[in-house]
This record gives C-alpha cells, structure tokens and sequence, in this order.
C-alpha cells in the first residue's frame, strides 16, 4: 500500500483548511470505499483527514417538518431511527438492503453519497477507464457490463452509481448541505449527482475539500408509504441489479402524487420524471404503470451483457408501483 | 468395538480456533522475518521487454528486487497431481526463469522488504514493459484450434472411454436427449489466502505452507531446488481451507524459498486476495455436451459425453468429467470425450469436485430431462438404470445409490410431487422441486501411508501423522481412529500432524484423506496395541499371561479378555512393571491395486427445492436434502459440516459462481470477492444431511469413502432441475443469472 501520512481533525473549519490545502488528501469517514481504494492504488492520496470527531452525527427533526441527517450519522443508526423509519421508511430500507451489518455500522452517509463505482476496471488499476484515468478510454463500452448503467450513460462511461440510499434522497428532493472553502451552501441531490458526459472522472461538484455537514430531507407526506424494492443475484451484501423506490399518492382511483427513483441503472441515483409526469394523474392501475415504466426505460442505452436491464427494470418498476399501492392505501399517505 | 469411532465429538481445535491461539501461515512469526510481494503480469502473453526496478529499489525497506534475470535456475517441473506422492506443481511451467509471459498474472518480479506493506507498496513501484503477443483466453477465441487430448489430469488418466458402439445406438434410440451446456470459469476462494513463510538454516530449509498437503510442497520445492528430501521440512497446522487451489504446489512456495535465501533471511510470502485469482489455478471455462438415448421405458442404451475446455499453454489439464457418467448406470454404449483448447492461462487445476462436479451437473440434467420426455418419475427412472457393476463389469466395492435416493426422497417429500412444470406458485414465486443422484470416484493411486503411534506409560498416548487441518476436522477425526485402535479413552489421546518430520502420508485432496490417513493411523494405533498385548501374554507376572492374543480386547486403555473381563490390566500397569517408559509402533497402509476388481464411486442423492421470481429471474434455494453413503463415517459432525459445505458450494455454482474472461486485456473480470459472488448467509436455506451407512471391505480398513467432494456434486443440477420444474425452463449454462432465468 502507497505510504501515506493520516491526521484526526478536531474542527470543521480545521477539516477544510486541511484538504483543501493539500491538493492529494481526502476525507475519510467510515472508510469502507476510501481504504479499499487506497489499498487497490487506485485512491492516491497523500494525506487522509479523519472526520469521526466532528460532531457531525445527528439526526434531528427540523422545525417545518422534515430531517436533518448529519453527514458522519452511520448508515445502521439512520436506518434505525425511529423518525427516518415513520417519515421515510423508503430511506430505511435502502439503507438496511445495502452493504452488510458491519459495514452499516462503520459507513456514513456523507460517505455514502460520495462513494465511488464499483466498476471492475475502475478498480482493477490497469484497464483503460476514463473514470481513474481521464482519456485513456472505457473497457466496459465493449468488454463486461453485465453491471453497468443503461440511463444517463455516455460514450465516456457507463458505470452505474452503485448507491442505494441515495435513490431515495433523489426521489425525496433530499439536498446536501456543505461547507467549503468558499463558505457553506446547499445543493439540491439532483445537482449532486452529475451524468459522466465526457467528463466522467468528475462526479459530484463539490470543490476540493468541501465537506459534507448534513443531509436535509424536506417534509414529504407521500413519502410515509414509500418503499424501496432491490433486486440482486444473491439475496445480500451485494449492489442493486436494479432498485425501485416507490410511493405513492391515491385518490378516488387516481394517482395524485408519486415518487419513483431506479437504482443499478443508472450512471447516477436515478429520478424516473418520465415516468412520474405520466403517472401524475392517471389511473393507478397495472396499465398505467406499465406504461410509464415502458416510457422511463425508453431512453435506455443498452450494451451487450447488460441489455436485460432495460426490461428488468421495468418489471421493477411496476412491481414496486404495484406494492406501494398497498402502503398508499393501507399505511401511509393521507 | 469401536467407541470413539462413529461419534460427533466436538473439534478437538475448536477452542484453538474460536479464541485465536491457532496459527495460520500468514500468522507465523520468526525473528528478523521480511516480506515477499509478487509483481504479477498485466498482459496475457508475449514477454518482458524491460523490468525498471529503479524507484522501487528506492522505496523505504527494500532489501531485494528478483527478476527473471536473476532468479537461479530451477529444475524443470513436471505436472502429477500431488497424491500420487510426487513433486506436485501445478504446472509444468515455472515462472521467472526466462523472459517469457504465458498468462496475466503470471510472477515477473518478487521484492522483498522489511514489512508486508513496504514489500506492496514497492511491488506496485516496479515498472514492467511487456512486448505483447496475441492471446486466446476463451474457448471463443480457441475454439478453431481445439485438439482431442490423450491424456488428462497430469497424464494419469485417457481423455477418451468407449465402449460398444455408441453411433448405432444412438441412431436406433427411441428417445434422444441431446443437449449442450456452457459453464464459466470457477475459482476457489478459501479464506485464507496461500502464504508461504521460507527459512534457512545451514543450508536446510524449512517452510511453513498453506497447503492442502505438506509432504507434496517438500517434495515439489526439493525438486525444483535439486535438495535432498531430509533438508527439506515442511510445516503447517492450520490451513484456512482450500478446495484444491492448495492441493497443488504453486510457484510462489518455491519463490518464497529462493527469496529467503537470496536476502539470507526468512521470507514471508503471502499472495493478495486478487492474486488468488491468478496463482492458484481454478476450475477452466468449459462447454459440455451429452446425448442419451433411451428406450421408451426408459433404459439407456447410449451416451455420448464430450467435454470441450480451455487449458494452459504448456499442459494437457482438463477435469475428468466422465468418471461418473461412464459408469452410474448401466448403458451398454458409452463414448466420453476431451477436447482441450491452448490458452493463455495458468493450468487449471482440481476444484472441489473435480470434473464431476460440472459432469454430473451436465448427467443429471440430461436424466431429468429424459424423465420429463418419457414421463417417468426422475428418482425411479435414475433407479432404473442404476448400474449393478462399474464400465468394467466389476461389482462396486459398496453402494446405497437406491438407499440414499430412497431415504432421500423420505426426508424431502418427494412423493406424490406433481411433476408438471409452473404447477405451483407462492405469491411472486414460483417453486419447484428437483432431485439428482450424486457419485464421486474413490482415488486409489496414493503410495503408502503412514503414521506412528507411542504410548507412555502413565497411559497418555501421541499418535502422529504428516498431515495438516484444514478444516475438514482430520485432527478430530484422527484422534477418534486412534482412541479406538488403542484401546484408550479419547482424552488420553493426542493426534500429532502438520510437520513432514513425522511419517508421511499425501496430500489430502480427492476425498481421500480420511481413508488413507484414518487407514495409516489405524495401522499404527493397533500395531501398538497388539504389541503390548504380545507383551502382556508372554509376562509372567501378567494376568494375562499364556492367554490367545486373539482373545483379547483393550477398552480404556485396559487390558482383559474378553470373556472374563474381570480378569487383566492396564497399560500402565504392564509398562511399569516391564520397565517400559514408553512403546512406539509405527504403521503403514498400501492401497489396493490400481486393477482391484471393484467399481469405485461414492454414492449420494440430492434434493432441493427452491422460489423463482419468473419477471425478475431471481432463484432462491428455500431447502436442499441431501442423503450420502460415504462408507464409515467417522465423525458424523464434521461430517456433516463438510457435507453441508459441499452442498451450499453446489448452490453457489449453480446460481451465483463464475468468472469470465476479457479477451481483450486477457484479464479475469473479477477479481475480487465484489465481484466474484458466492453465496452468503442470507442465500443458504435450510440443509438437511443424512447418511446411509455402509461397509466397505474394499477402499481402506476402515471402510471410509470420504465427505469432501460428494457433498457438492450432484447439487447444481438438483437445482437447475427444480428451476425447470418451478419455470418450464431449463437453462444450460452455470451460473443461471437472472438473465438466463427470465421469463
Ligand atoms: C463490500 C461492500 C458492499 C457494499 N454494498 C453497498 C450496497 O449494497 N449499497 C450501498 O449503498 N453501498 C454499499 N457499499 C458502500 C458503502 O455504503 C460505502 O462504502 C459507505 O457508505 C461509504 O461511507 P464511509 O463513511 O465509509 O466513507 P469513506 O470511505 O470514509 O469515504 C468515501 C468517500 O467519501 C468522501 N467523504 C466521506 N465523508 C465525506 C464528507 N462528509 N464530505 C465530503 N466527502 C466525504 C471520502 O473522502 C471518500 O472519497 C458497500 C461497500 C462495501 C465495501
Ligand atoms: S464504465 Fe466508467 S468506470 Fe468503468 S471503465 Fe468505463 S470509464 Fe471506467
């Protein structure tokens, strides 16, 4: 493993100035994508800045409804909260289907969001990949892409975000609160996640060393009923072959709300607005969902291991539009 | 007679192993310790152009940088799997003695330093230019090119079995099943990566090895090495498991020797989960294809098994998959074949159920689908045809493939199953339920065995044998065979292995390390035995004195006869008296001929049943059955546990194991336990196990067939059989991703 130097920040003011100073350091919070990439080569910084002292953790309700998830809350204790569980169940579920229980205690959401794909030739640190090394091309356009995105790619890269927690923050109109060296700002999830265009090794626009205090989730009745479905070859410990979250609002036979974000397809988190803009007022029956499922996934680019997706993640959909059906009506949203 | 035998006692290393107190080889420390990484090729074939070892001789705590250009020569290795008792490794190329790249992954450099991490870090600092040549990684690619071996397995076996006339047969068959499979790549995955920890001391060697067999990496590195044996001495306790990728002797032990004498140090070399990938051998890509024909009632009449499967540049290496499709039942006309493919890749190697782990996948499928076609019962048409002798004519040294199908079926609920396909549903799911026989060949081409046995006189024994636990409970299971051909309660008995200094035995690989050791083992305990009871009855002073030797019995390490229990002594006290402080006997066992007139397989029978999500294509094992005759069982826990193991391997090779290459860098796509999928907690149903126990007069004395393979074969096509029951669908190639499942 490359040598590398290591200090705890005691601040947040302290955090910042640090790696914004030193061009090769990074944040590092639960580790669990930053370590492994340190030891792969293919992270190569000079310097990591511990952040686990900051108090940083919280998950406090916010005044006018909603939630404020602190960036170094671990994923086990956000997934486990009982406000994140009544509020966002959808948020709980994603979080609880990814990684492992050791992870989960270790992994937090700052990190979550900015963890990195889990690409082969991203991580193998000998393949072509544009992503770790801009220009040199993308193996996976013609090589093995079973895993790889079908929605917001380019001919730059097409690895799929592999986040499942942050399909929910997408769907919910989750924003990131950071402060940098520039001062502290709030940036809406969507504008968080950026496609790879030609430019895929740049994938969030945080400048270097901005750091992720908090995520905010606005108030959101719909989201009571919320579910997250994820599907995967083995039933754990593994990334969305794809994921749905879904919910929904019903009356009188109609759609008057819903929110729907794919995971595992999609070069990031993945907001279905085709999808939900035909939906919005149209019968909550199997046709409709189908329909707009059919129109979500029209976009889709599909490669050779991983045209499946296109259908699979169709299938999702409606199944997981058919299933919020029944929190929305039984459970959830009123 | 026997006690101890037959138990399910608890490991006797549980409590090493659970608070830590077990070392593994990585674990070892030794004063002034370095340590070893390998600088593995990136590209698949041409050869090294330039090693610029510059910045990396420049790193912190480098002591040494060996390359092609340096490295000393060695002897040419030769391809023999390693229980037949010779130098083993596992292919017949060496690595770093010339310029040359044959595979990716491929050693090309090695750097030593002073920590584990240095060495790493310095490894990634070595830049290698390679002259590129074109490579052939897939049987795509090769597949123009394809030859019929002669000979497989390191030459011991033919590539070709025939019998009677198969073309006639077949055209004349009734009914015809012809189907063909395809099969990705397997590898291993232990979770102990292989390390090596090499010493030298006045031009002797030790090693301490990760390896499935400690006598076969003495006798490989001696051999490479040009050293005589006794110079050489092997030890491992414990091995974090291997599957065959530590059956055979790799490069990096040897690598790991030359290293440590170079820096005149000992040299830890500890390979990196990623290049277990590439450095350990695997189970290749492989394509299958099997015709039977049958008659209406379901009698086979012909078969036609071919393999087709890409091997290593420089060995004929392919799995025998025909060992158990020529002979489980009765068909007068049989043809199996091997076709190989020259890639760039190291030489495959033995992988848990080699050969018939993917054969009577490909076997049991094709009855399952015969079944269906004539609408005969799958276990009844399986009984059906179940042969009485092997291809030979000769009766089965045991068998209890009816009995294990039967109890099996028992266990399950196979009865009154509905056998139309998508007849049952649950919710999303679709359930099926599927069923396979299970064989696995009885191995009988390891030398002789053997083991040491002494008594003391306070009546504590050592029993000792050169073998190494991992985890297959030998240690346990040994101590047991002991006990009981001592006479001794178990307590008073410890099993001694993991050193070559102590009598040989061979790699435990095959399933034959129960029968061969337990066989060595038990010939020493009762050589002991019989020798004390020799003593007692010539002993004046002995109760037993002028008794028939054949009249006496020792249980609890006492002495009597067997009708007057009354009457004898123990151990100790015939020792003391005779002024014996203690009393050794050695014991060997020979196997039977290689021509013993008697089939040898193992039998079992698998059932599972399992949910299939036909939209998303999902499979989930919701339980699995399976029922074993594997001769005496000696343990039935670790037994158990092995089988289990074996039977959640089946699993992971039906719906999740696979790894395929990029045939343009050459490279394995995954690398990584990321991304190479075996199964977890979460995938594994309930397992129900069971034995039919037998007697076998013929493997080893005592009778034992071995757990190690059998648990697995058979398994993946139980499944895939239940997902054609749940579906409608077969699906011919392994994994069955959700892709393939789908409706
Ligand atoms: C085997 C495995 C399986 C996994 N499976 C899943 C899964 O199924 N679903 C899923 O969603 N995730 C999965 N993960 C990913 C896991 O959720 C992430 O690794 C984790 O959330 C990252 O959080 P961390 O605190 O460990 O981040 P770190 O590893 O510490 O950091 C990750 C990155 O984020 C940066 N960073 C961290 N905190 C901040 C901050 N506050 N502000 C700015 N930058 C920051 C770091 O500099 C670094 O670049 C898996 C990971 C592993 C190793
Ligand atoms: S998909 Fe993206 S990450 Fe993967 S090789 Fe292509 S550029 Fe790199």
């Amino acid at each position: 493993m490359r040598p590398l130097s290591y200090r705890r920040a005691a601040e947040i003011g302290e955090a910042v100035a640090t790696v914004s100073t030193e061009p090769t350091s990074a944040f590092l919070a639960g580790g669990t994508t930053e370590v492994d990439l340190v030891r792969l080569g293919v992270a190569r910084h000079d310097l990591l800045v511990d952040i686990n002292d900051l108090p940083l953790a919280d998950i406090e309700n916010l005044p006018g409804g909603g939630l404020r998830i602190g960036a170094l809350a671990r994923m086990n204790d956000v997934a486990r909260a009982a406000q994140v569980v009544e509020m966002y169940p959808g948020i709980a579920q994603a979080l609880l289907l990814g990684a492992s229980e050791q992870l989960r205690n270790m992994a937090t959401m700052g990190g979550n969001l900015c963890q990195r794909v889990r690409c082969a030739y991203f991580r193998d640190n000998v393949s072509p990949c544009n992503k770790r090394e801009p220009g040199t091309g993308c193996s996976a356009l013609d090589g093995q892409n079973r895993g790889h995105a079908i929605l917001g790619t380019s001919e730059h890269c097409i690895a799929t975000h592999p986040s499942d927690v942050a399909v929910a923050l997408v769907a919910f109109d989750a924003v990131v609160h950071t402060i940098g060296p520039s001062g502290a700002r709030i940036i809406p999830i969507e504008n968080f996640y950026l496609l790879p265009g030609r430019t895929p090794h740049i994938e969030h626009p945080l400048e270097h060393g901005e750091l992720i205090v908090a995520i905010e989730v606005p108030p959101l009745p719909v989201a009571r009923g919320s579910l997250y479905l994820k599907f995967r070859d083995r039933q754990s410990y593994e990334f969305a072959l794809v994921s749905v979250l879904s919910a929904l609002l019903v009356q009188d036979g109609r759609i008057t709300e819903v929110r729907l974000a794919l995971g595992g397809v999609g070069t990031t988190p993945w907001r279905a607005r085709r999808a939900e803009a035909q939906l919005v007022g149209a019968p909550a029956t199997a046709g409709s969902f189908a329909a707009a499922a059919a129109a979500e996934l029209d976009a889709a680019v599909l490669h050779e291991h991983n045209a499946f997706k296109q259908e699979l993640a169709q299938r999702a959909i409606v199944r997981g539009l058919d299933q919020a059906m029944v929190s929305a009506v039984h459970g959830g949203a009123r | 007679m026997s006690s101890a035998i037959g138990s399910p006692i608890d490991r006797v290393d549980g409590p090493q192993k659970v608070t830590g107190a077990a070392r593994y080889t990585a674990e070892i420390v030794l004063p002034h310790m370095t340590y070893a990484a390998v600088v593995a090729a990136t590209v698949a074939s041409g050869r090294v152009a330039v090693i610029d070892t510059g910045r990396a001789r420049g790193a912190e705590g480098v002591l040494a940088i060996l390359t092609h250009e340096d490295l000393p020569k060695l002897a040419e290795p030769h391809l023999l799997p390693s229980l037949a008792g010779a130098a083993a490794p596992g292919q017949s190329f060496f690595p770093m003695q010339k310029d040359v790249v044959h595979y990716a992954g491929q050693p090309v450099a090695l750097v030593v330093a002073d920590s584990h991490e240095r060495a790493q870090y310095a490894a990634s600092l070595v830049e290698v230019t390679y002259e590129r040549a074109p490579s052939i990684t897939t049987i795509d690619e090769g597949r123009d090119a394809a030859y019929e071996a002669e000979r497989l397995f390191g030459g011991l076996l033919p590539a070709r079995d025939e019998r009677g006339d198969v073309d006639t047969a077949m055209a004349e068959a009734e009914v015809r099943v012809d189907v063909a499979y395809r099969f990705a790549a397997n590898h291993h995955n232990a979770i102990e990566p292989a390390a090596t920890t090499a010493v030298w001391d006045d031009g002797r060697l030790t090693i301490y090895d990760s390896t499935q067999g400690i006598r076969a990496s003495q006798l490989t590195v001696a051999q490479l090495l040009g050293m005589p044996l006794s110079d050489v001495r092997v030890i491992t306790h414990f091995v974090g498991g291997g599957f065959g990728s530590k059956a055979m002797v790799w490069p990096h032990v040897t690598l790991a020797a030359l290293a440590a004498r170079h820096v005149g140090r000992p040299v830890k070399l500890s390979l990196t989960r990623q290049q277990m990938f590439t450095s350990a051998g695997h189970r290749e890509e492989q394509e299958q294809q099997l015709a039977i024909g049958a008659t209406r009632d379901g009698r086979l009449t012909a078969m036609h098994h071919e393999k087709l499967s890409i091997t290593s540049p420089f060995d004929d290496w392919a799995e025998p998959a025909t060992g158990v499709s020529s002979q489980l039942y009765a068909c007068p006309n049989y043809r199996g074949e091997h076709r190989l493919v020259r890639g760039n890749t190291m030489t495959p190697t033995f992988t848990r159920g080699p050969g018939e782990a993917v054969g009577v996948f490909v076997l049991e499928t094709a009855m399952d689908e015969l079944a269906h076609e004539l609408g005969i019962d799958p276990l009844e048409l399986r009984v059906r045809n179940h042969a009485a002798v092997d291809g030979h004519g000769n009766p089965w040294s045991s068998d209890g493939l009816e009995e294990c199908l039967r109890h099996g079926a028992e266990l399950f609920g196979w009865a009154g199953r509905n056998p139309v396909p998508r007849s049952r549903r649950d919710g999303d799911w679709l359930i099926g339920t599927g069923m396979a026989a299970a064989a696995y060949p009885v191995p009988l081409f390891m030398p002789t065995q053997r083991a040491r046995a002494r008594l003391y006189a306070d009546g504590s024994a050592v029993v000792q044998a050169g073998t190494q636990e991992f985890g297959t409970g030998v240690l346990t299971a040994m101590t047991q065979v002991a006990a009981d051909g001592l006479g001794l309660p178990l307590g008073s008995v410890r099993f001694e292995a993991g050193d070559t200094d102590l009598p040989n035995v061979s790699s435990a690989v095959g399933s034959a390390g129960a029968g061969m050791i337990s066989a060595a083992v038990h010939a020493a305990a009762t050589a002991l035995r019989d020798q004390l009871v020799a003593t007692a009855v010539a002993d004046a002073d002995s109760p037993l004195h002028g008794a028939d030797p054949a009249t006496i019995e020792v249980r609890e390490g006492r002495i009597t006869q067997r009708e007057y229990p009354g009457v004898g002594e123990t151990y100790g006290e015939l020792m003391q008296r005779n002024r014996l402080a203690d009393a050794e006997a050695p014991g060997s066992w020979t196997p039977p001929p290689l021509d013993t007139p008697h089939g040898l397989l193992t039998f079992g029978a698998q059932f599972a049943e399992v949910a299939v999500d036909p939209e998303i294509g999902l499979v989930r094992a919701r339980r699995m059955v399976g029922v074993f005759a594997p001769g005496r069982v000696l343990n039935p826990k670790t037994a158990r546990s092995q089988l289990v193991g074996g039977m959640l391997w089946g699993l992971g090779q039906a719906l999740l194991e696979g790894n395929r290459m990029d045939p343009r860098h050459g490279r394995w796509g995954a690398t990584s336990l990321g991304e190479y999928l075996v199964p977890v907690n979460a995938d594994a149903p309930e397992v129900t196990v069971d034995f039919v126990e037998l007697t076998d007069t013929v493997v080893n004395p005592l009778g034992v067939k071995g757990v190690g393979e059998i648990g697995q074969v058979g398994v993946a096509a139980a499944i895939g059989n239940a997902v054609f029951h749940a579906t409608g669908r077969r699906v011919r190639e392994l994994p069955m991703a959700a892709e393939l499942v789908m409706d």
